[in-house]
C-alpha cells in the first residue's frame, strides 16, 4: 500500500476462537494499512469478519480468542501491548463508533455520565469542565440543547440522535483514529445520510483517520479513499475507490454486478451463487472458488497471495477483468 | 363455568378475578410489609413497650397461664414470655441480617468479579461456591462451634459463609451475561477501567437481583439462626431469643405448659413466611418474573 508510515498497520492478522471445544479460524489473513488523515472502507458480507477485524485492532476480543499476526498503531504494536498500555491508546488515540448505539450506552446512566466518563478517569478532567466540552460537541454532532440532553437517559432519545451522541463520545476523545463499525446500519434512511454527513465532515476537519466498515459499497466509495473488500475472513482486493468499477477479483467484480442500478432500465439483479463461507470452512485454495465463474484448477489448490494488481492489490491468481483481459499490458503501462 | 366466564376471569374483570389482581399485586405486599415493619419496630422499641424485664427472674410465678398481669404467661423461671418476644426480636432479626448483609456484600463482590476476570479465578470462586453450597449449613456450624465453641458471633460468621452461594451463584450468572451487553465493550472502548465497569456499571445494574436474592434469603436465614440457638450453638441463655425460647419451653410442655415454645414458634413461622411473601413481591417487583 502507499504510505510507508501507515497510521493504522495490520499485518497478517490471524485470529482463532474457541467454541465449544473447537478452535475456528475467524480471520484468515488480514493485511490492511490506514495512513494518518485517510479513510479506508471495509466491505463485505456479514459474517466475513469485518468487526472482528476492528474489535482485534483494540483487542475487544472475546475470551479464547488467539491472535497471531500484527497490529501496529503508529509504530507501536498493539497485539504485543500490556492492558493498561492498551487501555491509555483507547482512551486516547483510536475511538470506536458502534453500530447499534442503544445497546452500547448504559440504559440506566446519563447521557452526560457515558459522555464524560471517559475524561473524567483517565484524563483528570474536572467534571464541570468535561460536562461543558460534552455540550459544545453535542452542538457540533448536530444536537442543538446540549446541556439539556446530558441530564437524559438513552431511553428518552431517538437512535439517530444516540448515534450522535456515540459520534460525539468517540471525538471527545481527540483520537487520531476512528472505528466507525457499520454506524449507519441500525438507523433510518434519512437519518443514516444526516449521520453519515458528520461522520464524514468531522472527519476531515480533524484530520482523523477512519476504518469505515459496511456492507454497502457505494457509501463506502462515497466517503473512503481506499476500499478493501474481505471474504471468508481474509481481505481478497485492495484498491482505491475511484476504481471499484475496474476491479481486479472477480468477488469484488461480482459485488459491484451485484448492485441495484436505479439510473438505468430496470432488470434482474444479478447474484453471486452459491452461499458465503465462514472462515473455517475454507479448503486449502482460495475461498471464493466454489462461487468463481472463473476458477481454474490452481484456485481450489493453492491459496492466493494479495499481490499488487491493476490499481490496488488482489488476492487472486488470475486478477484479470475479463473484458480487459486482452488489454491489460497496456493498462498497466499506461498506469505507471 | 364457561370457557368465556374463565378467560373474563383471568383478565380480572370479574369482581373474583380483581380481588385476585389485588391480592396477587398490592394485598401480599401490604400485609407482609406490615407483619415485618411491625416486628422491626417491635425490636427496636423493646426496652418501650416491654411491660417487664426479660431476664427478671421471679421464682414465685412460674408456668403462669396467661392472665391481665402476663398476657402470654411466664416461663419456668418466671419470666414474662411477651417481654422475652419482644427483647427476643433484637438478636433474632438482627443476626439474619447481618448474616445476609455479609453473604450480599462479599458474595456479590466475589461473583463480579469471577465473571469479569474469568480464567482460573472464575474457576476457583466457582468450584469454592459449590463446595460450600452442597455443604449443609448446620454441619458446617457444628464443626465450626466445635472449633471456635458456641455463641452468636460464630453463628453468624458460618452462616455468612454458607449463604455466600446463595447470592454468589445467581449474581454471578447475571453478571457473566451482564458483561456480555455492547455497553460494556464500548465502556471499554472509552479506556474506563475494568474495576470501574464493575463497580460503577455493573454492580449497580445488578442491584435488583442482589436485593431480592438478599431479601428471600433472609428469611432462611432467620430460620437457621433460631435453629442454631435451638441446638444450644447460637445465641446462649439466658439472652432473649426465639429459637432459643423454643428449646427452653420444650421442658414445659411435659408439664403441660407448651405456651413458650408454642408462641415463639408462632412468631418464627409467621415471620418467616413473611419475609418470603414480601422477597416474592419484590422480585416480582423489580426482576419482573412470576416464579
Amino acid at each position: 500500500m502507499t504510505g510507508t508510515h501507515a497510521l493504522l498497520e495490520v499485518k497478517n492478522l490471524h485470529v482463532t476462537l474457541t467454541g465449544d471445544r473447537r478452535r475456528r479460524t475467524v480471520l484468515h489473513r488480514v493485511d490492511l494499512a490506514i495512513p494518518a488523515g485517510a479513510a479506508l472502507g471495509l466491505v463485505g458480507e456479514s459474517g466475513s469478519g469485518k468487526s472482528l477485524t476492528a474489535r482485534t485492532v483494540l483487542g475487544l476480543l472475546p475470551q479464547g480468542a488467539r491472535v497471531e499476526g500484527e497490529v501496529r498503531f503508529d509504530g507501536r504494536s498493539l497485539t504485543a501491548m500490556a492492558p493498561a498500555a492498551l487501555r491509555g491508546i483507547r482512551s486516547h488515540e483510536i475511538a470506536m463508533v458502534f453500530q447499534d448505539p442503544r445497546a452500547h450506552i448504559n440504559p440506566v446512566r446519563t447521557i452526560g455520565d457515558f459522555l464524560t466518563e471517559g475524561l473524567v478517569t483517565t484524563r483528570g478532567v474536572r467534571r464541570a469542565v468535561a460536562e461543558a466540552r460534552a455540550a459544545a460537541l453535542l452542538g457540533e454532532v448536530g444536537i442543538a440543547d446540549g446541556a439539556r440532553r446530558l441530564r437524559q437517559r438513552p431511553s428518552e432519545l431517538s437512535g439517530g440522535l444516540l448515534q450522535r451522541v456515540m459520534i460525539a463520545a468517540a471525538l471527545l476523545t481527540e483520537p487520531r483514529l476512528l472505528l466507525a463499525d457499520e454506524p449507519t446500519t441500525a438507523l433510518d434512511v434519512t437519518t443514516q445520510a444526516e449521520v453519515m454527513a458528520i461522520i464524514d465532515e468531522t472527519r476531515l476537519q480533524r484530520g482523523l483517520a477512519m476504518l469505515f466498515i459496511t456492507h454497502d459499497l457505494a457509501l463506502a466509495a462515497a466517503v473512503c479513499d481506499r476500499i478493501a473488500v474481505m471474504y471468508a475472513g481474509s481481505v481478497v482486493e485492495e484498491l482505491p475507490s475511484g476504481h471499484l468499477s475496474d476491479a481486479e477479483h472477480p468477488y469484488t467484480r461480482a459485488l459491484m454486478a451485484s448492485r441495484p442500478d436505479l439510473g438505468g432500465p430496470g432488470k434482474k439483479l444479478t447474484a453471486i451463487k452459491g452461499r458465503p463461507l465462514s472462515a473455517f470452512e475454507t479448503g486449502p485454495g482460495c475461498a471464493f472458488a466454489p462461487r468463481c465463474p472463473d476458477a481454474r484448477d490452481t484456485c481450489t489448490t493453492q491459496h492466493p497471495a494479495l499481490l499488487p494488481a491493476g490499481s490496488g492489490q488482489a488476492a487472486c491468481h488470475f486478477p484479470h477483468h475479463p473484458r480487459a483481459a486482452a488489454g491489460a499490458a497496456e493498462r498497466s503501462t499506461s498506469d505507471a | 363455568m364457561s370457557t368465556y366466564q374463565i378467560a373474563a376471569l383471568g383478565r380480572g374483570s370479574t369482581r373474583l378475578g380483581r380481588l385476585r389482581g389485588l391480592i396477587r399485586g398490592r394485598c401480599v405486599l401490604i400485609v407482609a410489609g406490615s407483619v415485618v415493619a411491625v416486628t422491626v419496630l417491635t425490636a427496636v422499641f423493646a426496652p418501650l413497650i416491654a411491660p417487664y424485664d426479660p431476664n427478671a427472674v421471679d421464682p414465685t410465678a412460674v408456668y403462669q397461664p396467661s392472665s391481665s398481669a402476663h398476657w402470654l404467661g411466664t416461663d419456668d423461671a418466671g419470666r414474662d414470655i411477651l417481654s422475652r418476644l419482644l427483647y427476643g426480636a433484637r438478636s433474632s432479626l438482627l443476626a439474619p441480617a447481618l448474616v445476609t448483609l455479609t453473604a450480599g456484600l462479599v458474595g456479590t463482590a466475589l461473583a463480579v468479579s469471577a465473571a469479569w476476570l474469568g480464567g482460573w479465578y472464575d474457576r476457583l470462586v466457582s468450584a469454592l461456591l459449590d463446595i460450600v453450597f452442597g455443604f449443609p449449613g448446620l454441619i458446617l456450624a457444628v464443626v465450626v462451634a466445635a472449633m471456635f465453641g458456641a455463641g452468636l458471633t460464630v453463628a453468624v460468621v458460618t452462616l455468612s459463609v454458607a449463604y455466600l452461594p446463595f447470592i454468589g451463584r445467581v449474581v454471578r450468572s447475571a453478571a457473566l451475561r451482564e458483561r456480555q451487553l455492547p455497553y460494556v465493550s464500548a465502556l471499554r472502548m472509552l479506556g474506563v477501567s475494568g474495576r470501574r465497569i464493575c463497580l460503577r456499571h455493573l454492580t449497580p445494574n445488578l442491584l435488583p437481583l442482589v436485593l431480592v436474592q438478599i431479601a428471600t434469603s433472609y428469611g432462611y436465614a432467620l430460620l437457621d439462626v433460631a435453629a442454631f440457638s435451638f441446638i444450644g450453638l447460637g445465641v446462649q441463655p439466658p439472652t432473649a431469643e426465639w429459637g432459643l425460647m423454643v428449646a427452653n419451653g420444650s421442658t414445659g410442655i411435659l408439664a403441660g405448659r407448651p405456651e413458650q415454645s408454642l408462641y415463639a414458634g408462632v412468631v418464627i413461622v409467621v415471620f418467616v413466611i413473611a419475609c418470603n411473601l414480601l422477597g416474592g413481591s419484590l422480585s416480582q417487583r423489580l426482576l419482573g418474573d412470576n416464579r
